[in-house]
């Protein structure tokens, strides 16, 4: 075949394209995977019974706080990571902030808490159901990730993947906050923490496979 | 071909397409089909393959440049984003074709648009057997809108799809060509 054969199909025809579609899909997906978690943080373990306090009860915040500010930095990144000639290497510091955040404040808690109560402040009341809710709530939202990213043109697939698989972890985690019994602060560091790390690493893992064009 | 010169000239070019200008798309197409050559060519060299893989490679670069245009920001420089996909499709192509990545020099977006080369080869790709392969639709699709050059409206008319089908049809049916051409090479 002739390149200009290619060009005279490529340019008969051609339909304008609206800006702004490519943050819409990205978008859709990340309420989507959101809402689906949520659904079955509801069908699954349901709401956390018994305190309440206001609209926004306190033990929330802390967990939401973490959650939430990694969803918005990854999303940020994926913005970036589906267009070709963007890495978003600038931003990618800033995944690590919040984790770095977190981490801290657990261990002061640790070392200004009581050494007796170190072991409910890390393991809490339920950390197997945490271990095992956070990757089950994240397998919907990384599937509606990855299918907003085949949308783009990823040209890092790797890491790419591993933004999904992140972003799709604290959404996890962040409909799981909405049962989780413990409250404690190193408790959030090693459990949320390390679960949505590992989400981030699976998503590596599958990155290249699952996002190849 | 210089760069500062010819990153405005070619983003003008992007965004009028964007707006739907055919005009400016196939000029887009066309200055970047040589810069395209240059560069897979040289890449090419450096491992011992020859034009017409370099050719192979100019149109499945074109096509992805087409089909994926949507992913450009109009706020962003257009060099880095074509580039960007060119560089991914040469390094998708060596690990097809199994040449390690640490066998290839490092080379920058400006490489992109530094050499020009218009030594037409014809490509390894036979258009008619690859459009073979597609579904029924997307080969009627393609037909009718992208070569024999009927609007979306006359081949929704004729084939008795709607024309939101058909658009959807042709895009896909590019991308799959693309697929395509990505696993005839060896």
């Amino acid at each position: 075949m002739k390149t200009d054969q290619l060009i005279d199909m490529l340019s008969t025809n051609v339909e304008p394209v609206p800006p702004g579609g490519l943050r819409k899909t990205l978008l859709g997906a990340l309420v989507a995977g959101g809402v689906a978690a949520f659904c079955l943080m509801l069908a699954t373990v349901g709401l956390r019974t018994g305190v309440t306090d206001g609209f926004l009860p306190g033990y929330l915040t802390v967990k939401l706080l973490f959650t939430l500010s990694l969803i918005g930095v990854g999303a940020a990144l994926l913005e970036r990571l589906m267009r070709p000639g963007q890495d978003g290497r600038k931003l990618f510091a800033f995944v690590f902030l919040p984790f770095l955040i977190v981490v801290c404040a657990g261990v002061a808690s640790l070392v200004f808490g009581q050494p007796m109560a170190w072991g409910r402040m890390m393991f809490g009341m339920q950390w197997a159901t945490c271990l095992l809710c956070i990757p089950l709530f994240a397998v919907v939202p990384f599937a509606a990730l990855i299918w907003a990213l085949r949308k783009g043109a990823p040209t890092n697939l790797r890491r790419a993947g591993a933004i999904a698989g992140f972003v799709a972890g604290a959404l996890g985690a962040t409909a799981y906050a909405f049962h989780c019994p413990d409250d404690s602060v190193p408790f959030i560091a090693i459990w949320y923490g390390t679960l949505v790390a590992l989400c981030g690493a699976i998503g590596a893992m599958l990155g290249p496979r699952l996002l190849r064009w | 071909m210089d760069v500062r010169s010819s990153e405005p000239d070619l983003r003008a070019l992007m965004i009028s397409g964007l707006d739907g200008d055919a005009a400016a798309h196939r000029a887009l197409l066309e200055r970047l089909s040589g810069q395209l050559r240059a560069y897979f060519k040289g890449q090419l060299n450096r491992i011992g393959r020859g034009p017409v893989e370099a050719e192979d490679l100019v149109q499945e670069a074109l096509i992805a440049i087409h089909t994926r245009r949507h992913t450009y920001d109009r706020s962003q420089l257009f060099t880095p984003w074509a580039y960007g996909i060119a560089r991914y499709k040469f390094l998708d192509y060596l690990r097809r074709t199994k040449v390690s990545a640490a066998d290839v020099p490092i080379d920058e977006a400006q490489e992109l648009t530094v050499r020009d080369d218009s030594a037409h080869v014809d490509s390894s790709l036979d258009l008619k057997r690859l459009l073979a392969e597609l579904s029924p639709r997307a080969r009627q699709a393609i037909q009718y809108v992208k070569l024999d050059g009927l609007s979306v409206s006359e081949a929704a008319a004729r084939s008795g799809m709607s024309e939101s089908a058909v658009k959807v049809s042709v895009h896909r049916g590019l991308k799959a060509l693309a697929r395509l051409i990505g696993e005839e090479k060896p």
